[in-house]
């Protein structure tokens, strides 16, 4: 992909069209014509706050859905007598939230939504609101992160004063399985802590392997400098604007990033009273 | 220039670089003196150096005797823990997360478990509960006792070295007789506890609990009002509650600073609701603030520890779901612990059904639904995170630890720059980094 980096457009109105062409043009789109409603803008629904018919996210910008699961007992091709190898398991999507919420989520969420507005944050920054386990996750377009950022901590209905951790996943289906290649397979995941009003909230960022950037938000959590520089160590994630972003965990000369799913784990067979073992990432896998 | 075999010199890109090995700082000062040079040295700390704390590097600017610039690089102890527990099963996890930071592994263990009961939507059985409480209290006595020993021992305390470690050992010989391990337990498992505590653990615990009470009031004696232990620490370190929060400090020093913050208080886990013990806090903010709640939080771990010995009582230790509660059920054979021979001779003799799902779960581990928790307690050095990744196989997608030393390592330089070259020692220790858990 040949778009320019985060940090560079962060002045522009972000478009959202990238994400969401496929999606919104949907069955979703019709049914809002059907109720009588204008065409959503893109992306925008899940933050309206005028009535609980129009916070349907189905309008707004889904995620794709992570890696498929394939196979059983980690035998593939004529290996398989058992059948199961050719088991598909549909790959996981986390699902957007309706309203109400519960909790304190829906205050949350509209305060949020509410000091987008006043800065002048197009609520279609935030792509899709999931609640899963009682906790909150938002997934924030990645040119707006560091204003999301800056806005949760220092508007005093929010108050995210402490960053607990950045880190990265790598959904990217293993090699070898077949599996159809996941859509934004890299995510950048941000736990927040209020210690004001006592809340945690998780920010996920979700990036293509060919254009991994995201913008730092060092300038807003000093604290993310060792965090940001683990992700890119690990994950190969650029942070545009980290005051130096260099490998922390690795050696400087260190090739690739170890915990990209493409990544080996290494090892050599093991032997033990006359069996071989094969190295981890060898043995049979169930999942 | 000299031509000291010890002080050798060479020069680089970046000017001469001498090797100094301790006692020959004359040789050393000689040959840079000889050189034209301004009063501006880097210094190269560790990473093998008995005052870093473990395997850390610390890279000193100094003007004589002040550090200008300091910062430290880490990565010397990085085993790829994370990466590892996605190739096992989530049971075989804790076995990989116990080793990260080795001085809290019960912490480790269940902040871990914690998550994955989250991602199962199971609870763990009260009893299950209330001895996970005991355990990391436990342990967190003896992690603050290694801050303290080895703290001492690098500001040359050496009696509070011998002493921090002989009380520690108590901790050790009782955890063993607890879980059967003296470190890298893996005895807190999801869905529980691996087995039940051995039968006598009633008066173990409270004997243990009787020597730490007779003993602790030594560390007042040894440490806490002696002149030269405040002198190395009072007013040294000091990191106020803004830059705390700003660096993401937790743990005591974010108390040290005088935010009472502590996930036991604020988000109660594994029963600490019902638990009455204080947060002990302080506002100076600088090391001795910071040896001071580490003793007083032993004081309080002790109560805890009390408190939980009344409240245990008999029951399962396992979640009743078959599907997730590890099939085995364990004794002690002749030749070691292992399978209950009552056990094998079912599954062996009586039930097909049985085996099989004896050898399903064991081989194959128990699916977890997709999704994603962080789950965090607060280990002996602040919020120790787990936030785990899981699509609905036997293995998780990720496994990220935030782990408070290496958060916490971030504060070294505004601790310390500004300050002398001796206290950039004061300032480590009263972090006190595990270097297992920075590195992973």
């Amino acid at each position: 992909m040949t778009e320019p980096t985060g940090t560079s457009k962060d002045d522009q109105e972000p478009t959202g069209g990238k994400q969401s062409s496929a999606e919104a043009s949907g069955a979703a789109t019709e049914e809002q014509r059907a109720r009588g409603g204008e065409p959503p803008r893109e992306g925008e629904v899940e933050q309206s706050t005028d009535g609980a018919a129009d916070t349907a996210p189905e309008g707004g910008t889904r995620l794709a859905p992570t890696r498929e699961r394939r196979g059983m007992f980690g035998v593939r091709g004529t290996g398989d007598t058992s059948g199961f190898g050719g088991l598909t398991l549909p790959g996981y999507a986390p699902a957007p939230a309706e309203r109400p919420y519960g909790g304190w989520f829906d205050e949350l969420a509209d305060e949020l939504a509410e000091a987008m507005d006043r800065k002048g944050i197009a609520r279609a920054a935030v792509r899709q609101i999931t609640i899963d386990r009682g906790e909150i996750t938002f997934y924030v377009e990645r040119e707006r992160i560091l204003e999301v950022c800056r806005l949760l901590r220092d508007e005093p209905a929010l108050r995210f004063e402490l960053l607990s951790s950045v880190s990265g996943v790598d959904y990217t289906a293993p090699g070898g399985t077949g599996a159809p290649p996941v859509r934004q397979p890299l995510h950048v995941v941000y736990q927040l802590l209020s210690m004001t009003y006592r809340r945690r909230i998780r920010l996920e960022v979700a990036l293509d392997v060919d254009d991994p950037h995201v913008p730092s938000v060092v300038e807003v959590y000093p604290t993310a400098d060792w965090h940001e520089r683990e992700t890119w160590d690990m994950f190969g994630v650029v942070f545009d604007g980290h005051p130096a972003l260099t490998r922390i965990l690795m050696p400087d000369d260190w090739q690739g990033h170890p915990q990209r799913k493409d990544y080996p784990l290494g090892g050599i067979p093991v032997e033990y009273k006359g069996a071989e073992i094969p190295p981890p990432d060898e043995r049979r896998a169930y999942s | 220039m000299t031509t000291d075999p010890y002080a050798e010199s060479r020069e680089t890109t970046e000017g001469t670089v001498y090797t100094v090995t301790g006692g020959d700082w004359d040789s050393l000062l000689d040959s840079v003196s000889a050189d034209e040079h301004d009063d501006r040295i880097v210094i190269n700390m560790g990473p093998q150096h008995p005052s870093t704390h473990g395997v850390l590097r610390l890279v000193l600017e100094l003007e004589g005797e002040t550090v200008t610039q300091a910062r430290s690089v880490i990565g010397y102890l990085h085993t790829g823990i994370e990466k590892n527990c996605e190739y096992r099963n989530w049971t075989q996890g804790v076995t990989f997360v116990t080793r990260m930071d080795y001085l809290a592994p019960l912490f480790n263990e269940a902040a871990y478990c914690l998550g994955v009961e989250k991602l199962l939507e199971v609870e763990a059985p009260r009893r299950a509960q209330l001895i996970r409480v005991l355990l990391m209290e436990i342990n967190r006595i003896g992690s603050h006792l290694v801050c303290l020993a080895t703290g001492g021992m690098e500001l040359g305390a050496l009696t509070g070295m011998t002493a921090g470690f002989r009380e520690r050992e108590e901790v050790l010989h009782l955890l063993e007789y607890l879980t059967g391990l003296r470190m890298n337990h893996a005895f807190i498992r999801p869905g529980g506890l691996a087995q039940d505590l051995p039968e006598d653990w009633k008066e173990k615990v409270t004997d243990f609990v009787k020597v730490m009470k007779s003993r602790l009031p030594d560390y007042d004696k040894l440490l806490t009002g002696q002149p030269i232990w405040k002198q190395r620490l009072q007013g040294v370190g000091y990191l106020p509650v803004d830059g705390c929060l700003a660096l993401g400090a937790t743990g005591p020093i974010l108390r040290s600073a005088g935010l009472p913050w502590d996930q036991r208080k604020i988000e109660p886990y594994s029963c600490y609701e019902e638990f009455d013990f204080e947060v002990p806090t302080a506002t100076e903010a600088d090391c001795y603030a910071r040896y001071r709640l580490r003793v007083a939080e032993i004081h309080e771990s002790l109560k805890i520890i009390e408190q939980a010995v009344a409240k245990i009582e008999p029951g399962p230790v396992m979640v009743e779901d078959r599907k997730i509660a590890w099939p085995a059920q364990l004794s002690l054979g002749s030749d070691g612990m292992g399978n209950s021979l009552e056990h094998v001779r079912k599954i062996m003799g009586q039930s097909m059904e049985s085996l099989i799902h004896h050898f399903k779960l064991v081989t194959e581990g128990f699916h977890v639904p997709p999704g994603q928790v962080y789950s965090c307690v607060e280990s002996p050095r602040g919020e120790l995170g787990y936030h785990l990744v899981s699509d609905g196989g036997t293995r998780p997608v990720r496994v990220h630890v935030r782990d408070p030393s290496f958060v916490n390592l971030q504060t070294m330089p505004a601790m310390s720059e500004g300050g002398m070259v001796a206290d950039v020692i004061a300032a480590v220790a009263s972090i006190d980094p595990v270097m297992g858990g920075v590195d992973r």
